[in-house]
C-alpha cells in the first residue's frame, strides 16, 4: 500500500493552524494551589460566602484525595505525573471591568476571535449565533443579551450568574455533578474562574443555539471553566462549544465541569468541538482535557441530548452522561473522537436509568491514525425502579493504518429484568480498495479518505446544528491531514 | 494518434507476472471488447489503465492522449477522461450516491479548469441519467454501493459513467450479475455515450452483451497475452468453440517465442 500509506501519513501530519499567541497583559494569581489561592480567586471575582464555602469545602476534599493520590488511573491513557503546585490557577485579561460594547474590547483580543472565526461581530449576529466568549478564566463579551432577556432567558457568564442570579446558582450548582464526584470535579468546584451559564424559562423555546469559545491563551495555566445549563419545564435550548488553544512546548490542563438540569418535558441539545492544541507529531506538548460532562432529567419527558466532535487534545478523559431520573426521560449520546499522531482518548458515556420508560441511545465512532489510541468507555446502568428501559449502544471504530490502536469497553449493570438492551459493534479499517475506488473517479487520496471518514461518522454529524456540521467536517479532514497510509 | 497506444506491457501483481507483453492501439469512436478465460490478465490490464498501484507495471509503455499514463496517479488518469465500471464495485457506507459523483465530477472539472456544479445544477442531469438507466430516485440519497443488489451496482457504476463522460471507458465484465431486462437496459446505456470522441473497452464473457453494443474489434486475452484479435465476428466463434481451441489454433500458428 505505497502511495495510499503515504498519503495517510501525510494527511495526519498537516499542522495545527490555531496555534497562535495573543499578546495581551493578563492578571494572574501566584503559582501554585493552597487556600488562600481559592481566597484570592473568590475575592477577586467578589463572590458571596456561599460560592467561597463551597469552593473551600470542595478544595479540602481535593486535598485530601491528592494526598491520597486518589488521582483516577483507570482510564486507558498514559501521562507523566502532574504537579499541582506548578499551574496558575487564575488568569484574566487586564481591562476595564465591565464592557458596554464589543468596542471596548482590547482589540486584540478581537483580532484572535476573527482569526478563530467566531462570529462576535455585529454583522455576523445576524447569523443566529449568541457567542458568550471566554479568554482565558473571564468572560469577555455576550452577544445577543438583550434579545434573549425578552424572552426572560439567561445567558451570561458564570461569574455573572453569581452577581445577578445567586439563587438560581445556588439552587443548582453542584446537583448533577458534586464536588465529590471526582478528583478533577474536585479542582475544579475549588479553582474554576469562570464558564457559562443559561436558565430557560417554563414554556420557553430559545430561539437561536447559544454558542461559547473556549481558549487557552496564557501560557501554564489551567483552564477550569464550569458551565450549568437549566431547562425549566417545557423550555428547549440547544448549545454549542467550541474549543482551540495555542501551541505551546508543555502540557495544560483543562478540567472542565458542565451540568445540565432539564425538568418535566424540558430538552437540552449540547453540542461539542473541540479542537484543543493535540501535540506535536512527536507528541510532545498537548492539552489534557480531564472533562466532567452530566446531565440530569430531572422532569419527566425531558430529553438531554449530547454531541460531541474531539479531533483535539493530547489525552482526553470525558464522558457526557445522562441520569435518567424522569419517567419517560431520554438521554444521547453521539461522539466522533480521532486520535492520531501520539493522541490518546478515553471517552464515552454514563447513561443512569432511575425512571420507568425511560430511553437512551449510544452511537460512539472512534477514528484512529498514526500511533493514537481510541478507547471507548461506556457504563449503562438500570436500576430497580427503571421499569421499561431501553438502551441502544451502537460502537464502531475505524482503523487508518496498522501503527494506532481502539479499544472498547462497555459495561452494562441491569437491575430490573423489563430492562430491553440491544448492543452493536464493529472495528474496520479503511481498504485500499475504497481509497482507489473514489481516486478512480478523481479524488486525491487524501479527500478520498476525509470523505470515508466522514460517511463513517454522518450518524453523529446530522446530529450536529447545520452550520457545525460543516465546519467538523472540515476540521475532521484537517486533522487527518498527513494520515494516508 | 489513437487515443490509447499500449507497447509491449508487462505488469506483476503480488510478486507474478500477470500480463506479459500486451500490443494495443484504440482510437476515438471505437469499441474494443476483450474475451479471455477466467484468471488471464483482464481485469489486472483494466487495473493497469487505471493506475492501480498495487499492479506494478515491469515493462513497456502507455500513451493517452499522448501522454505518459504510466506517470499518472489514478485520480489523474481518471481527470484526463480514463473511467473504470469495476467488476466489484466498493461499499463507502455514510456516503450520499448523488454527492459522491457530485464530488467527483467537481473534481474532475477543477482539473480541467472548469467551473465547480452546485446541486441545482448537478441534480437535474443526474435525474436525467438515472431516468435513462431506469434507476428509482431512492438511489439518490442512499449510500454509495452499500445494501445494492449486484445488479444494482452495475447500473451505478455506468450511471457515474454517465455523469463523468470519460474519453475512454473501461467496463469490466459490467454485464455479468445483470438479468435480461437489466442488461438491455445498461447496453442502451451505453450505446447512448458511443461517440466519435470517446473509445470503449468491454471486458465480458459472454456474446449475450455483444448482442446489444456490437464491438469494433474483439481480442482474446489468454495467460497475459492477446493471442487473437479480430471483428465482432470473433465473439461467435468463440462462444462456438471455446477458448481452448482459439487458444491452441493460436499457439500452433503463432511463432516460437521465448
Ligand atoms: N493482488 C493479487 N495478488 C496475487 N495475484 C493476483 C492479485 N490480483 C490478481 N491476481 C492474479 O492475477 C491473475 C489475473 O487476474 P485477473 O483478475 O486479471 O483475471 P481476469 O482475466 O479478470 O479473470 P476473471 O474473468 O475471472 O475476472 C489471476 O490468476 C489472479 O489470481
Ligand atoms: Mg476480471
Amino acid at each position: 500500500m505505497g502511495s495510499s500509506t503515504e498519503t495517510i501519513r501525510d494527511l495526519t501530519q498537516q499542522d495545527y493552524k490555531w496555534g497562535f499567541v495573543t499578546d495581551i497583559e493578563s492578571e494572574r494569581v501566584p503559582r501554585g494551589l493552597t487556600e488562600d489561592t481559592i481566597r484570592l480567586i473568590s475575592a477577586k471575582k467578589r463572590e458571596p460566602a456561599f460560592m467561597l464555602d463551597w469552593r473551600l469545602k470542595a478544595f479540602r476534599h481535593w486535598s485530601s484525595l491528592e494526598k491520597a493520590q486518589a488521582e483516577p488511573q483507570w482510564a486507558n491513557v498514559h501521562y507523566g505525573p502532574i504537579d499541582y503546585q506548578d499551574i496558575i490557577y487564575y488568569s484574566a485579561p487586564k481591562q476595564k471591568p465591565s464592557l458596554k460594547s464589543l468596542n471596548e474590547l482590547d482589540p486584540e483580543i478581537l483580532r484572535t476571535y476573527e482569526k478563530l472565526g467566531i462570529p462576535l461581530a455585529e454583522q455576523q449576529r445576524l447569523a443566529g449565533v449568541a457567542v458568550d466568549a471566554v479568554f482565558d478564566s473571564v468572560s469577555v463579551a455576550t452577544t445577543f443579551k438583550e434579545k434573549l432577556g425578552e424572552l426572560g432567558i439567561v445567558f451570561c457568564s458564570f461569574s455573572e450568574a453569581v452577581e445577578k442570579y445567586p439563587d438560581l446558582v445556588r439552587q443548582y450548582l453542584g446537583t448533577v455533578v458534586p464536588h465529590t464526584d471526582n478528583f478533577f470535579a474536585a479542582l475544579n468546584a475549588a479553582v474554576f474562574s469562570d464558564g457559562s451559564f443559561v436558565y430557560v424559562p417554563k414554556g420557553v423555546r430559545c430561539p437561536m443555539e447559544l454558542s461559547t469559545y473556549f481558549r487557552i491563551n496564557a501560557a501554564e495555566t489551567g483552564q477550569f471553566e464550569r458551565t450549568l445549563i437549566i431547562a425549566d419545564e417545557g423550555a428547549y435550548v440547544s448549545y454549542l462549544e467550541g474549543c482551540t488553544a495555542p501551541i505551546r512546548d508543555e502540557n495544560q490542563l483543562h478540567a472542565a465541569v458542565v451540568e445540565l438540569v432539564a425538568l418535566d418535558n424540558a430538552q437540552i441539545k449540547y453540542s461539542t468541538v473541540q479542537n484543543w492544541y493535540p501535540g506535536d507529531k512527536q507528541g510532545r506538548g498537548g492539552i489534557y482535557n480531564f472533562v466532567t460532562k452530566r446531565g440530569k432529567c430531572a422532569g419527566r419527558n425531558s430529553k438531554i441530548s449530547w454531541t460531541q466532535v474531539e479531533t483535539g487534545s493530547a489525552i482526553t478523559w470525558k464522558y457526557p452522561g445522562c441520569i435518567l431520573q424522569g419517567d419517560n426521560s431520554v438521554g444521547e449520546f453521539y461522539s466522533v473522537a480521532l486520535t492520531n499522531n501520539y493522541q490518546q482518548a478515553d471517552t464515552g458515556t454514563k447513561m443512569i436509568h432511575l425512571g420507568k420508560n425511560t430511553r437512551s441511545t449510544i452511537v460512539s465512532k472512534g477514528i484512529s491514525a498514526g500511533h493514537g489510541q481510541n478507547t471507548y468507555r461506556g457504563m449503562v446502568k438500570i436500576l430497580k425502579g427503571a421499569t421499561g428501559a431501553r438502551n441502544y449502544t451502537q460502537c464502531d471504530s475505524l482503523l487508518i493504518g496498522d501503527q494506532c490502536g481502539a479499544h472498547t469497553f462497555p459495561y452494562i449493570e441491569v437491575k430490573n429484568s423489563t430492562a430491553r438492551m440491544e448492543h452493536e459493534a464493529s472495528t474496520s479499517k479503511i481498504g485500499e480498495n475504497q481509497i482507489f475506488y473514489l481516486q478512480q473517479r478523481g479524488l486525491k487520496a487524501e479527500e478520498a479518505v476525509s470523505m470515508i471518514v466522514n460517511g463513517f461518522c454522518k450518524q453523529v454529524f446530522r446530529e450536529l446544528p447545520m452550520e457545525f456540521a460543516v465546519e467538523a467536517q472540515k476540521l475532521l479532514g484537517i486533522s487527518l491531514e498527513g494520515s494516508v497510509g | 494518434m489513437s487515443l490509447l497506444e499500449i507497447r509491449n506491457l508487462h505488469a506483476r501483481v503480488g510478486g507474478h507476472e500477470i500480463l506479459k507483453g500486451i500490443d494495443l492501439q484504440v482510437n476515438a469512436g471505437e469499441v474494443h471488447s476483450i474475451m479471455g478465460p477466467n484468471g488471464s490478465g483482464k481485469s489486472t490490464l483494466a487495473q493497469v489503465l487505471s493506475r492501480r498501484e498495487a499492479f506494478e507495471v515491469t515493462e513497456g509503455a502507455i500513451l493517452f492522449h499522448g501522454k505518459d499514463l504510466l506517470a499518472m496517479k489514478p485520480e489523474e488518469a481518471a481527470c484526463e477522461g480514463i473511467f473504470m465500471a469495476f467488476q466489484y464495485p466498493v461499499e463507502i457506507p455514510g456516503v450520499g450516491n448523488a454527492y459522491f459523483v457530485r464530488t467527483a465530477l467537481n473534481a474532475i472539472r477543477k482539473y480541467r479548469g472548469l467551473d465547480q456544479l452546485d446541486a441545482m445544477d448537478f441534480l437535474p442531469l443526474y435525474r436525467e441519467k438515472m431516468r435513462l438507466l431506469d434507476m428509482d430516485e431512492q438511489f439518490m440519497n442512499r449510500s454509495v454501493n452499500e445494501g445494492f443488489s449486484g445488479g444494482e451496482k452495475k447500473r451505478n457504476e455506468i450511471l457515474q459513467m454517465a455523469m463523468l463522460e470519460p474519453s475512454l471507458a473501461i467496463l469490466d465484465e459490467t454485464d455479468s450479475g445483470l438479468d435480461i431486462d437489466a442488461l438491455r437496459i445498461v447496453a442502451q446505456g451505453v450505446n447512448a455515450m458511443r461517440s466519435p470522441d470517446r473509445a470503449m473497452i468491454v471486458v465480458t464473457h459472454y456474446q449475450r452483451l455483444l448482442d446489444y453494443i456490437t464491438p469494433d474489434f474483439v481480442h482474446v486475452l489468454v495467460d497475459g497475452r492477446i493471442v487473437r484479435s479480430g471483428g465482432a465476428d470473433l465473439a461467435l466463434e468463440l462462444e462456438e468453440k471455446g477458448y481452448v481451441s482459439i487458444e491452441s489454433e493460436a499457439r500452433q500458428t503463432a511463432p516460437a517465442s521465448a
